[in-house]
């Protein structure tokens, strides 16, 4: 479903990804480890479109995404919740799950909207409340809400325990694993292994701006080079 | 003190003057609030809007009101391509670009009419440019409560268009998270082009209801645009209400200070009670608290 192949990225001249390549197939969960700094981020910022990658190739169900910008690629399908959430503060959180449909899945808005607010009956009970006012958790539901409300067909979700107290992590990926079950592909970018691991099917470890091991998640959870690996040691 | 009555038609006549001020702090705010930008080519797009209006009265006999819904259109198609094409590309993405690109922009449409026009100072010939409605003991001018509706009415559709549809929604969302937004798929140049077509719409409609009753010259946009930031800056920046109700506040304020100091002071009022609310509340009274 999603290929990648030798992708090199940076700001600036400065190489963040020195030639990353990792698949997703339909329906599984893989998770993307790795330290802070080692390029997670820049990987999701070039997949759905917000940076250029200077080299490599994302094919996406068989499409080249390099150089299509980040609209048509929402419009495919691959849907991106951002590290630090990026919801509209200044709007509800009903128009922001309505604005999660402004480029696809549009005629099913009202359906997929009770969908949302089946997994997140939170947000129901706070749709009329600016987004802005919500805690850290709810505003996270929010973006997961967003992006669901789009119908992907590959989930990306950069960081999504970020900031959350250990019981609302432990709540956000029992809500993961659920959408996960539905049979969406999902793409799950953390620094947190162990829940990661427990999640995933398979999983890739980013160190300095490249893949250092990949293998099915249960392998990668027994492997005592893990550990110093993912730490930098 | 005056009679009550010169008091009232006064205050009448600042109310209605003060609507297209706030048609015009309309278009200010609303791209301020977006782009993030002071629109320094606001003034001469205000003028070239008039231009516009007289040209089609004097020369191809077409009522200003009749020309409203198309010179909206035109205005809004070109303040498109101009963000789109010209402020957007030659901006690079840095905010005091785009400052410069405006200001670059003004110059040159001041100029260009000032060659197509000469400094004369013009106005159009309408039939009902003196009538009046009697309401109770005061006379109002029929095309100046014309220009009071109609900028209620543009005010409320705005409100509208923001409120209800995606493309008002997406201008929201833009407008505070634009990486959110290019997440869920909104183009952002093209939401950015939409709302300076808007700002420009805005002007033109305003142009349609002032020249009835107004005259105009190559820099008369200037005159009309320094009240429009006073106003902004009062209402609070980016605020749409904000603009609404200072801008029908700095009518009145305008108005009864030319009563009360003379015509030519009447602007006075309006930068005393400007510097009073800088001093007081220097985010306006719509604007949201630092």
């Amino acid at each position: 479903m999603l290929e990648v192949r030798d992708l090199v990225a940076g700001y600036g001249g400065v190489p963040v990804l020195r030639g990353v390549s990792l698949d997703v197939t339909a329906g599984e969960v893989v998770a993307v480890l790795g330290a802070n700094g080692v390029g997670k981020t820049t990987l999701n910022r070039c997949l759905s479109g917000l940076i250029r990658p200077g080299a490599g190739s994302i094919r996406f169900e068989g499409v080249e995404l390099v150089g299509q910008d980040a609209a048509d690629i929402v419009a495919a399908g691959l849907i991106h919740v951002p590290e630090g959430r990026r919801i509209f503060p200044n709007m509800s959180v009903l128009e922001n799950l309505e604005l999660g449909s402004y480029r696809r899945a549009r005629p099913r808005r009202a359906a997929n909207l009770a969908r949302v607010f089946s997994i997140f009956p939170r947000l129901a009970e706070r749709k009329r409340q600016f987004a802005g006012t919500l805690s850290g958790g709810e505003q996270q539901m929010l973006a997961i809400g967003r992006g669901l409300m789009a119908e992907p067909r590959l989930l990306i979700m950069d960081e999504p325990s970020l900031g959350l107290s250990p019981l609302l992590v432990e709540e956000m990926f029992t809500l993961i694993a659920r959408i996960a079950a539905e049979g969406l592909a999902v793409m799950l970018v953390e620094q947190n292994v162990v829940q990661s691991l427990d999640l995933a099917g398979r999983a890739y470890v980013l160190e300095n701006g490249a893949v250092a091991m990949s293998g099915p998640a249960e392998a990668l959870r027994r492997d005592p080079t893990l550990m110093t690996t993912y730490l930098g040691l | 003190m005056l009679p009550l009555d010169i008091f009232l038609s006064a205050m009448a006549n600042g109310l209605m003057m003060g609507a297209v001020y706030a048609l015009v702090a309309l278009g200010l705010t609303l791209v301020y609030g977006v782009l993030h930008i002071i629109n320094f080519a606001h003034g001469a797009t205000l003028t070239a809007a008039m231009y516009a209006v007289y040209v089609a009265h004097a020369m191809l006999g077409v009522d200003p009101y009749l020309a409203l819904p198309g010179l909206a259109a035109i205005f809004f198609a070109l303040g498109y391509l101009v963000q789109r094409w010209v402020i957007g590309p030659a901006s690079h993405g840095d905010d005091s670009n785009i400052l410069l690109v405006t200001l670059g922009l003004s110059i040159i449409m001041e100029n260009a009419l000032l060659a197509g026009f000469r400094s004369d100072t013009r106005s159009i010939d309408v039939p009902y440019g003196f009538s009046v409605v009697e309401v109770g003991n005061l006379f109002l001018s029929t095309p100046k409560l014309v220009a009071f509706a109609g900028s209620f009415v543009v005010a409320a559709l705005l409100w509208l268009l923001l409120a209800r549809t995606d493309t008002g929604r997406a201008i929201r969302a833009v407008a505070k998270e634009k990486t959110g937004a290019a997440l869920v798929g909104v183009r952002v140049e093209h939401i950015y082009a939409v709302t300076f077509g808007l700002g420009a719409a805005c002007l033109a409609v305003a142009a349609c209801l002032l020249m009835p009753t107004f005259l105009v010259n190559p820099r008369i946009g200037n005159a009309f645009v320094l009240v429009a930031f006073t106003i902004v800056v009062l209402g609070g920046m980016g605020s749409i209400p904000g603009a609404l109700i200072g801008g029908l506040f700095v009518g009145v304020v305008e108005s009864l200070s030319g009563l009360y100091l003379g015509e030519s002071l009447g602007q006075i009022g309006i930068f005393l009670i400007f510097i009073l609310v800088l001093l007081a509340r220097p985010t306006g009274l719509f604007g949201a608290r630092a």
